[in-house]
């Protein structure tokens, strides 16, 4: 009967193919064009808006985007070999611009701009980028990635494990720790801009409340030290309900007879957690490590919102530079590069997480 | 070494009373086996054992101490669950040494116990594997290593062959019962199969509805069951019952009959008397060929080989079932008349409880 009906089925290809082509068709308008477009347009020149004919231009995009040399600056010296120092005693060295404009020997620097600097013995390291801009927003949503990554995710099974109980209310707790998912991340931002603002902030009422004064208010989103991690606090708060379900989820799937042997056998909280639960989640973490990691590299929202890259660039992500050179600077081309090279970046990671947490025999 | 008292155990989940008021004394040794239909309160009886459901009302002596509030693992006991609770990602050899990794028990003492406990249940071969590749009877296995590398006093059983199919609960049945004699522990098995039961037990405890309905060995139920219950519980096929009435009470003797059955004198003692209604209880393999007791129609043969299994419809619209030997012929549709031993007749009161046998 089944089999029959099957292949009656498989006869009328058109009435399928009808029944599918409105979603066949937005997914290939919005997600599979844009995506081949991407790769294709990260090779050209391409401008939103632009009287002259886009042209083909290599690699040019990603050597712009990803050009990153070194210098090593020995100090100045006087005719007798002393260092010449300025009036603080420190050494002073030849400017670095020296070498990354029009200098014959040095025409690899060509071009670059400095990105950080540090000393190494008497001479001066300076780490130089071809796009200054787009090189800290790669640091920037590494080090976002880093610690968004194990953070949540451990607040997420601690909070999942909490829920897990069976005690009375406890669907309350549950409502709680997840009302934040629902909340539009666009509306959480603008919220919390107040809780961060700088003078009458709620955070800094607050800590300045619990130390009977004596905390100095911080303006948390315009200060280049605290606005990434103020960012990165939000966006935990914000996510942790949904992974903390997906946890719980995994959770549930381990028997309880599981936890009944242990209980006979003598075993701790911790060692239940240990022997029981936590290989009992193992493909649960996976998926929730590959989870957050993608949403973390695309950090956008928070940042559009609460600092739009600043303050000194200090908050500036992937992201937020590929919509910023697309769209704002209309420059189509970069904007492409750098979405295909997140698309290898996140590619990458997500492979090389597979393989860690693979399973071995 | 120790044995097992239950005083007047009760457990109620909210509103809910389970156990209804167990009392129960295991010698040290024994082989109890708890039975009874399903949701009669004997896994939760045995949970409460454990330590795993909290006890409501009552006493639970271990040995001779009280164990009502002691954790699972200080009672000296060890449990084989009926999902045999492996740990997917250990193996075999990790899973029974599990409760000597959590003690921190040196390595070559414990490896020479899970060694030990291997070489009883036959399965050095498999320690290194894990339990999904192993077969369900080599799950068993392991989870009674687990048990076994324990050295409890007590041992509990909940349900531990009902995953598996019938030729290999056969063999596992065996085993157990090869295992209790070479351990010579105390051991609480809980089943609803009373195969399993008759065949394992030096006691049984039949439960229902949350009460003991009787406790004894397998032969005291098979042949004096307490009440009507136990009767039909025990034995397969399931004891005949027929209604019958008191013709007349002698000493040590009453005489019933029906519209089905002549009058007949069956040594038994009770206050009864004439007019009074009894249930009359017969074995179906007490039913022989070449009486005159019972006559009716053969509506079913079913052939076993050793045995012929035979459905009588008899006047009055009842059934019986009759458990002959292997080779009679018989034919559908042909009239029967079968006869039994009195003494081997059991008569139940109103109630439901069985009268007393009278020693002749």
């Amino acid at each position: 009967m089944s089999a029959k009906s099957t292949s009656k089925l498989q006869k009328h290809t058109l009435a399928g193919w009808l029944m599918a082509t409105p979603a066949v068709g937005l997914i290939t308008l919005f997600l599979v064009v844009p995506f081949l477009l991407a790769f294709v347009l990260s090779f050209t020149n391409q401008r939103l808006v632009s009287p002259n004919p886009t042209q083909f231009v290599g690699l040019s995009n990603f050597e712009q985007l990803l050009g990153v040399g070194t210098l090593m600056l020995e100090p100045e010296r006087d005719d007798a070999g002393a260092i010449v120092r300025d009036a603080r005693g420190e050494p002073e060295y030849p400017r670095v611009r020296d070498y990354t404009r029009n200098n014959p020997d040095y025409l690899q620097l060509s071009g670059m701009r400095e990105l950080a600097a540090m000393s190494w013995g008497e001479n001066r390291l300076v780490f130089l980028a071809r796009d200054v801009v787009f090189i800290k927003a790669v640091l920037n949503t590494l080090a976002f990635v880093a610690v968004v990554a194990p953070v949540q995710a451990g607040l997420a099974l601690l909070l999942a494990l909490l829920i897990n109980q069976k005690l009375r209310g406890i669907n309350v707790f549950r409502t709680i720790y997840f009302m934040p998912v629902v909340v539009s991340i666009v509306v959480v931002s603008l919220l919390w801009r107040f809780i961060y603002a700088g003078q009458s902030g709620l955070l800094n009422t607050l800590l300045g409340f619990l130390t009977l004064g004596n905390f100095q208010p911080v303006d948390w989103l315009g200060n280049p030290a605290t606005a990434l991690w103020s960012i990165l606090a939000m966006s935990v708060w914000q996510g942790v309900g949904f992974h903390m379900v997906i946890w719980l989820s995994g959770l549930q799937t381990i028997p309880e007879s599981l936890y009944e042997a242990a209980d006979i056998e003598g075993a701790t909280g911790w060692q239940k957690f240990r022997y029981v639960t936590w290989p009992g989640l193992r493909n649960t973490a996976v998926l929730i490590l590959i989870v957050i990691t993608m949403q973390a590299f695309s950090l956008f929202s928070q940042i559009d919102v609460m600092t739009k890259g600043g303050p000194v660039d200090s908050t500036q992500s992937i992201v937020f530079q590929a919509v910023q050179r697309g769209y704002v600077q209309q420059d189509i081309a970069s904007g492409s590069a750098i979405s295909v090279l997140l698309f290898l970046i996140v590619l990458t990671i997500s492979l090389l997480q597979r393989w860690l947490t693979r399973e071995r025999n | 070494m120790a044995g097992l008292a239950l005083k007047n155990i009760h457990k109620s989940f909210g509103k809910v009373d389970v156990i209804k008021g167990v009392d129960l004394t295991v010698e040290h040794g024994e082989f109890v086996v708890f039975v009874g239909p399903s949701g009669c309160g004997k896994s939760t009886l045995l949970r409460m054992i454990a330590g795993l459901e909290d006890i409501t009302d009552g006493e639970l002596w271990i040995g001779d101490k009280l164990c009502n509030e002691v954790q699972p693992r200080d009672r000296r006991i060890a449990m084989v669950f009926q999902s045999y609770a492996l740990y997917p990602h250990m193996t075999a050899y990790e899973n029974v040494g599990f409760g000597l990794t959590l003690a921190k028990t040196p390595k070559a003492e414990r490896d020479a116990k899970i060694r030990e406990a291997a070489r009883i249940l036959q399965m050095e071969h498999l320690l290194d594997r894990k339990p999904a590749q192993l077969s369900g009877g080599q799950r068993q296995r392991v989870a009674i290593g687990r048990a076994i590398v324990r050295n409890p006093e007590v041992f509990l059983f909940d349900e531990p062959l009902s995953n598996l199919d019938a030729a290999l609960r056969m063999d596992m049945r065996m085993e157990l019962s090869k295992l209790h004699q070479d351990l010579g522990a105390t051991m609480i098995y809980v089943t609803h199969d009373q195969v399993e039961a008759m065949t394992l037990a030096d006691k049984i405890v039949v439960l229902n509805g949350g009460i003991v309905q009787q406790v004894g060995t397998p032969m005291e139920l098979y042949h004096r069951p307490a009440n009507l219950f136990v009767a039909t519980f025990i034995g397969s096929p399931k004891m005949n019952l027929i209604e019958v009435e008191v013709k007349e009470t002698a000493s040590g003797m009453i005489t019933v009959g029906s519209q089905t059955l002549d009058p007949v004198a069956i040594p038994a003692i009770g206050a009864v008397k004439p007019g009074d209604t009894l249930t009359l209880g017969l074995r179906s393999h007490h039913l022989t060929l070449g009486g005159e007791a019972l006559t009716g129609t053969v509506a079913l043969v079913e052939r076993l080989g050793n045995e012929t299994i035979v459905n009588l419809e008899v006047a009055g619209g009842n059934a019986l079932i009759a458990a002959l030997d292997g080779d009679t012929t018989i034919e559908r549709g042909s009239s029967l008349s079968l006869g039994f031993a009195p003494q081997n007749a059991i008569l139940f009161d109103a109630s439901g409880r069985a009268l007393d046998e009278a020693v002749i």
